[in-house]
């Protein structure tokens, strides 16, 4: 008879493992990983192609649905490429603004990896520990945009608005008492950035009790340290970017290295890792959350102290405000040009990357000087992290695989596009 | 342009002198294009040689140039017979049989330099072959794998030399390459469920195509180098 050695394993798409939609097929020898070929775009949608058909600003909620775990990242990068090829700086506050809200999703991002790395791997209780922060930040995301994920927050030349005075409250009702209610509502009492000061506050203690349940957990270890392996060399090569590199012990952050909005005036530092396994990535992204606490303070001080605008004062480029529409007739012609038409850009073309949670997230855009994009091309980190699957896998087992898709920090949203 | 860049594109046009042509650019960007068959040569020098040391390909995509600077609406006319709505766009554009534009296909590269914190970009032009050929790049930086495969899935064009050239992002069995110009925005095919047949069935799409913001490409003085202040 002859002896079968390999055999083939389908993981995924339907596996809660699997991040989504990634169909992994298998070759196994035993328990061991002989070859791996992730199988992908069953979340494609054409989000570049849409983009093609439709103004500049029509594409700015499509960014949010990239990587949706990272919804103000995306936008940034892609109103930067704009913003860079219309040759436009937004207003200082709005630079500010938008650096602390990539920042609190760069917590948001971090969070829901590390729940999600915690539940895959088998630590149950670290996932409603993160959920629990994910939802104060996600409230400031309503707070300021009125959605709590998908935000269309960032626009050219600036944010949609100012920072909110007042945060939502809770009301009483069948699932919240009274007592709950004003026990909720008391960090909600002040302004949005009184609120997030009050979290910039709580969360380092927060993120020691994250630590206390993974870092030194044996059973964390056994499953993390030398797993996935990539050295420096092998990072760049197969494109890496962002904690995977870092991870790696390579020091590139484009926030320090390529400073865009503010970041050159933030102080704050790049954790590197040492041996580039996924324990190391954990440590790098657990220390990244601390430092973007730091820079979220940072701009807390400077936006209390600087009122001012948060948009450009272009109406070729900006809606006039509601109130002069109804009575200015030049601001009522540029409103119904921006809406209908939309703004056109010069042709040419641009590439704008920002430090995106994930790696680095790039916009090229290609403009043949009308009022949609040529070609819009959308550099998504996982997308690179996840084509070197085959590579971190092989030669470990079954259940590392999960760890890998874990610390790569996968979301369909980007990949697939 | 910072000084730095401007020092890259100087040591570049002197070490590849009449390869690489330099692309304007209106926003400090460096960008160059090169003949296809320099390709494999060029890149390897840009990753290897001290100056340049390019070790990451942070990005590799395809671009269909057929449809670059047309109208959808001419404004001109429109005293006369109204505006169109832009419902029905019967004239989709059409491949040419044989020979492409030479102009038609690019493939551009993002290189990024960690040691010396540059970015450069690259395009080649995949000539007049159907289908469309542009060497592989992935024995240079194995990161073009998938984005090569991505480039072919999306825009049909080979890369000579690539271990694994299988379609990616699209479905298993999908005709066509959607982000060719002449590629309707709605698709050709849609899927239902039959109860008759008791699967899922392909059909020709229902929808009508019409475009809700048409593409106007106005003559904006504000753009124009000179009178930028």
């Amino acid at each position: 008879m002859a002896e079968i050695q390999h055999f083939t394993m389908n993981f995924g798409p339907q596996h809660p493992a699997a991040h989504g939609v990634l169909r992994l097929v298998l070759e196994m020898e035993g328990e061991v990983i002989r070859k791996a070929d992730p199988h992908i775009g069953l979340l494609h949608r054409g989000t570049e192609k849409l983009a093609e058909s439709k103004p500049y600003n029509q594409t700015i909620g499509y960014m949010d649905r990239l990587d949706y775990v990272s919804m103000m990242c995306n936008e940034h990068g892609y109103v930067l490429a704009i913003e860079k090829l219309l040759g436009i700086a937004p207003p200082l506050r709005a630079q500010y603004i938008r650096v602390m809200f990539d920042e609190i999703t760069r917590i948001l991002n971090h969070l829901m990896w590390l729940g999600a790395h915690g539940l895959d791997v088998g630590a149950m209780t670290i996932f409603l520990y993160c959920f629990r922060e994910r939802e104060d930040l996600m409230d400031c995301y309503e707070a300021v945009s009125g959605t709590r994920m998908h935000a269309t927050y960032y626009r050219p030349g600036g944010v949609y608005r100012d920072l909110p005075d007042s945060m939502p409250k809770y009301q009483p009702s069948k699932w919240h008492s009274e007592k709950d209610v004003r026990r909720l509502n008391e960090a909600r009492e002040g302004t949005l950035l009184d609120f997030i000061e009050a979290f910039t506050d709580r969360f380092p203690g927060c993120v020691d009790q994250y630590e206390t349940l993974l870092t030194d957990n044996r059973i964390w270890k056994q499953r993390t340290v030398n797993i996935g392996v990539v050295s420096p060399e092998r990072a760049m090569q197969l494109g890496f970017s962002g904690p995977m590199l870092r991870g790696s012990g390579v020091a590139w952050d484009l926030r320090k290295k390529q400073p865009y909005a503010v970041y050159a005036e933030m102080d704050f530092d790049i954790p590197i890792g040492k041996t580039g396994d996924c324990y190391d990535r954990y440590l790098v992204r657990v220390e990244e959350m601390r430092q973007s606490n730091r820079i979220v303070q940072q701009c807390i001080r400077w936006l209390r102290d600087n009122p001012g605008p948060v948009m450009l004062d272009d109406y070729k480029l900006v809606p006039p405000k509601r109130v002069d529409v109804k009575e200015d007739m030049e601001a009522l012609i540029h409103h119904f040009k921006l809406f209908t038409e939309g703004y056109s850009l010069p042709a040419g073309e641009a590439y704008a990357a920002i430090e995106h949670p994930k790696g680095e997230f790039g916009v090229y855009l290609v403009s043949d000087g009308a009022n949609k994009p040529y070609r819009v091309k959308v550099r998504a980190a996982g997308f690179a992290h996840l084509s070197a699957m085959h590579e971190m896998v092989e030669g470990h087992m079954l259940a590392d695989v999960v760890a890998v898709i874990g610390t790569q920090d996968i979301v369909f949203g980007e990949i697939d596009r | 342009m910072n000084d730095r860049y401007e020092s890259l594109a100087a040591r570049i046009e002197a070490r590849f002198a009449g390869v690489l042509r330099r692309i304007a650019s209106n926003c400090d960007e460096l960008g160059f294009e090169l003949d296809k068959s320099q390709l494999l040569d060029v890149c390897r020098a840009l990753r290897d040689e001290s100056g340049f040391e390019f070790e990451m390909l942070m990005d590799l995509c395809g671009v269909d140039y057929l449809d670059y600077g047309n109208r959808e609406w001419e404004t001109v006319e429109a005293t006369e017979t109204g505006f169109s709505r832009g419902v029905t766009r019967e004239v989709i554009l059409a491949d040419s049989d044989e020979r492409f534009d030479p102009e038609r296909f690019a493939v551009v590269y993002h290189l990024l330099s960690l040691s010396n914190n540059l970015r450069l970009r690259l395009r080649v032009f995949s000539g007049s072959d159907n289908p469309p050929v542009v060497p592989s790049v992935v024995d240079v930086w194995n990161s073009a794998n998938w984005y090569e495969r991505e480039a072919f899935d999306l825009f049909g064009i080979l890369f000579d030399g690539h271990p694994d050239l299988r379609r990616i992002l699209t479905d298993y069995g999908f005709i066509g390459h959607p982000f060719r110009k002449d590629f309707p925005l709605i698709g050709n095919v849609e899927v239902r469920y039959d109860a008759e047949q008791g699967r899922v069935v392909y059909q020709p799409v229902t929808i009508e195509p019409r475009t809700l913001v048409p593409k106007v490409i106005t003559d904006d003085n504000r753009y124009e180098p000179d009178l930028k202040d």
